[in-house]
């Protein structure tokens, strides 16, 4: 070894040595990634929702987002904490989810109300993020809907379904004016119904015209269109394909429990399918319920929230579980034909106990009570 | 590869894969001695238990691996002199714990000449007392980072019967590979110093895990385990598998009761540099007054493993590695999830200084109080299967009876879950501070 350079050689600064405690490495993850990948997770349904609704859509999930990351800040600024959190993204998501639980038909001033009861109502009161007990964008949601039913209950159609001539399939979702106003052309204030909707003007008795409703709803062509998107509801709502694409990403990416949606979706589909079974007339065949209305994106992106969902994968299994039963519930025999937004709020309000009752046991516990330590 | 020499592999549940494990800079470094200074100061209280009486004073002359601080009680052993030369004045230095210790410091002759080594023992034939009495005249004491008396773990209670002797070679430890080298470079005195281990115990198993990440030490050993009785078990790569109690589960599926110690699933586990210390015990006669350090860190011109005399001091032993190229944001001594941050590069190498890590400037993690999201990712990393975001937070309103309830007394403080979590929560600092906390109110209460 030639070491003449000895006299080069370099040792660390000791005042710059940073204290701290062990561990001294830490994964490359943060808030702020975690929120981005949710935001990417959701831009097939938001891309889809804009396909099949419009720049009407475009102009909601602007709305929402904008306001949502403002009242945050005035939060902020108000409640004199640094601004530099809203950069986590939390708003912003919450925001764009908020969106996607409305119609497209939304004037601006309710979706403020709407950011309002989200980021303040739903979040901050609470403590901010990590605090908050309830899904902020499903308080709101819940919130408009008992506030401004009307608002919250008028649906406009998609773009495809207003084609003209209107097809077999579309026209069980438009009522005899709408059909009248859609061959005159004149399209801008036409509504349609939801495939829930339309069960729940149905009467729920073992009549079969009721059964032939549940047929036509729930025929293979329909469960297509509601696949790929087609059809009335929330901007996020309809395409049940570009949310399951969301939902592998957010499983791939191991961001939420994966137990949550298939327990959910899981109890949904067993649980109307012996009721479908026994009793025809009440509820149409489990994929109708997947397909339709708030489920696939209550399963994947509301119930999943991290925030507000139980911590173990037991937890996560029985919350999933409760959302389905609640829901399906709600759906069958409740007074809103859906159930999805109020299941999940439910579910939240008893994660306290989840999370108690599904504790996890350390490792080597169960010896020491074999010893006989009474506890 | 023959039937008989092949090995399972095995691991335990929750851990975590750091991202970067930094094993690639001194993997192929050979264990280098380390030259001889003219100045060691060694810190007299390097176990745990009590600190060993100093028996020496300024001015006398030692030999090499003479006694210079005596054993005080069954939990201590004795310390011995680096190398030959005269006793300095008494001085204290900064420890490795942050607060100053006393050192014994030793102005070396040069000559390095050994004192009277101890005979050598004939370990097949003799009992274990024997064995073990030697272990603790010989100083030695757990190497991979607790400095636990060996000996001490060595005799359990009569009530207890050992049925496993399990060597940790896993060193799971990001950038360490110390270990690595020794099973590499030194093989039989791994596997010997298991053989004398097990026999002082009077144990048949004896099971050496090995992470896979080190396929050429598990075939080293391989090739020459069976002589020695010991099977090797491939461990997967996953920290912190060479945790006792993670360990012992991978390897016999027994489990550690909570709270209870590794005897107590009669098992008990030492470290693979501690088994070649007790070699050189036991066959050669030598106390133990050196160790394999891993110097790395991205910092560092020469990244290598070396040979270190007790009392080379951090800054002696980074200019062994060529200095640093750029002013590094932290120092550790250990590896990088359970290592010590220090602030002086006087301190002193002791028997569990595994390494001395240099992270750069932009490798420096802060962790921030951010609230805690609950995405339970902690959950799935914490090897005792606790809930560490919970506790964090009943520890973070003060509630140090549910923590305690929730079975915070049960971390091992590995950092998995610090390491995971999104929120940067300072997760280990609130366990050891509620700890701290419980041990104290525990006290009170059985004074009272
Ligand atoms: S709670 Fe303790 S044992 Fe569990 S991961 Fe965290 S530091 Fe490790
Ligand atoms: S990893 Fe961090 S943010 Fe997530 S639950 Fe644990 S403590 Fe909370």
């Amino acid at each position: 070894m030639s070491e003449e350079i000895v006299n080069e050689i370099k040792l660390p600064n000791e005042s710059e040595l940073i204290l701290s405690s062990s561990p001294h490495l830490h994964v490359k993850q943060d808030i702020r990634k975690i929120m981005l990948t949710v935001l990417i997770a959701l831009l097939p349904t938001t891309v889809a929702g804009i396909y099949f609704f419009g720049f009407d859509a475009l102009k909601v999930i602007f709305y929402c987002v904008a306001f949502c990351v403002l009242l945050e800040m005035l939060w902020f600024k108000m409640a004199g904490k640094p601004m530099s959190t809203v950069k986590d993204g939390s708003a912003a998501l919450t925001g764009l989810l908020l969106a996607l639980n409305l119609s497209s038909a939304m004037p601006w001033w309710v979706c403020l109300i709407g950011a309002l009861l989200a980021i303040w109502l739903g979040k901050q009161v609470f403590g901010g993020l990590g605090h908050n007990p309830f899904n902020p964008a499903l308080v709101a949601r819940v919130g408009l809907l008992i506030g401004l039913p009307g608002y919250m209950t008028t649906w406009v159609p998609t773009k495809l379904m207003t084609q003209t001539p209107v097809t077999e399939y579309s026209k069980q979702f438009f009522s005899p004016t709408g059909l009248t106003d859609l061959a005159a052309g004149n399209l801008d204030a036409i509504t349609c119904a939801t495939p829930l909707g339309v069960l729940g003007t149905t009467e729920k008795i073992l009549d079969t015209t009721v059964q032939a409703t549940f047929l036509d709803v729930s025929s293979l062509d329909a469960c297509w269109q509601y696949f790929i998107g087609n059809v009335g509801g929330c901007i996020g709502e309809v395409s049940a394909l570009a949310l399951l694409i969301g939902g592998v990403i957010l499983v791939a990416t191991k961001l939420i429990k994966w137990q949550v949606p298939v327990a959910y979706i899981g109890s949904v589909a067993i649980f109307t399918y012996i009721i479908s079974s026994i009793w025809p007339g009440v509820t149409p065949m489990p994929l109708f319920h997947i397909l339709t209305g708030g489920l696939l994106i209550g399963a994947i992106f509301m119930a999943t929230d991290m925030v507000t969902s139980p911590m173990t994968t037991t937890g996560a299994v029985i919350f999933g579980v409760g959302c389905g039963i609640i829901t399906c519930l709600i759906r069958i025999w409740g007074n809103y034909p859906e159930g999805v937004s109020f299941s999940i709020l439910f579910m939240n309000a008893l994660v306290p106990l989840i999370d108690r009752f599904a504790r996890t046991k350390p490792f080597g516990f169960k010896k020491l009570i074999a010893k006989g330590a009474d506890a | 590869m023959s039937a008989k020499s092949a090995y399972k592999v095995v691991t335990f549940s929750g851990g975590v894969h750091p991202d970067y494990d930094g094993k690639d800079l001194t993997r192929e470094c050979a264990i280098t001695e380390a030259p001889l200074l003219d100045q060691y100061q060694v810190i007299v209280h390097q176990n745990i238990g009590a600190p060993p009486k100093v028996i020496v004073n300024t001015g006398d002359e030692v030999k090499k691996g003479q006694v210079i601080a005596e054993a005080n009680g069954f939990v201590s052993v004795p310390l011995h002199a680096p190398t030959s030369g005269e006793i300095g004045k008494p001085i204290e230095v900064p420890g490795p714990m942050g607060t100053n210790v006393p050192v014994v410091v030793i102005d070396a002759d040069g000559k390095d000449e050994w004192g009277e080594l101890m005979p050598p023992i004939d370990w097949k034939n003799s009992d274990g007392d024997t064995i073990k009495d030697r272990i603790r005249a010989a100083g030695i004491v757990g190497m991979g980072g607790a400095a636990f008396p060996t000996h001490v773990k060595l005799s359990p209670p009569a009530d207890k019967k050992i049925d496993y002797m399990i060597l940790n070679g896993a060193e799971c430890e990001p950038y360490l590979t110390a270990d690595h080298r020794l099973m590499l470079e030194q093989p039989e005195k791994v596997l010997a110093g298991a053989a004398i281990l097990a026999k002082s115990i009077g144990v048949e198993n004896i099971y050496i895990g090995i992470e896979l990440n080190k396929q050429n030490a598990i075939d080293t050993l391989l090739a020459k385990a069976d002589e020695y009785n010991v099977k090797i078990i491939g461990l997967k790569v996953l920290y912190p598998q060479g945790a006792e109690k993670q360990l012992i589960y991978a390897a016999t599926g027994r489990k550690v009761p909570a709270g209870g110690l590794p005897m107590e699933a009669g098992c008990v586990v030492q470290n693979v540099a501690t088994a070649a210390a007790v070699f050189d015990a036991v066959v050669e006669g030598k106390p133990l007054i050196e160790r394999i350090t891993t110097i790395t860190g991205t910092p560092v011109v020469k990244p290598g493993n070396w040979k270190l005399r007790m009392g080379y001091t951090v800054a002696q032993a980074l200019e062994l590695a060529g200095g640093v190229k750029e002013n590094p944001g932290k120092l550790i001594l250990g590896g990088p999830m359970m290592g010590f941050a220090q602030k002086s590069l006087q301190v002193p190498i002791a028997k569990n200084s595994s390494g001395i890590l240099l992270l750069a400037r932009n490798e420096v993690v802060q962790y921030e109080s951010m609230p805690c999201i609950r995405c339970g990712k902690c959950v799935g990393a914490c090897p005792m299967n606790l809930l560490p975001g919970t506790l964090s937070s009943q520890i973070e309103s003060e509630s140090f009876d549910l923590a305690e309830q929730y079975n915070v007394m049960d971390c091992i403080e590995c950092g998995s879950c610090a390491y995971i979590c999104p929120s940067n929560r300072p997760l280990v600092q609130h366990f050891r501070r509620a700890k701290a906390e419980i041990n104290m109110k525990r006290r009170a209460q059985q004074k009272k």
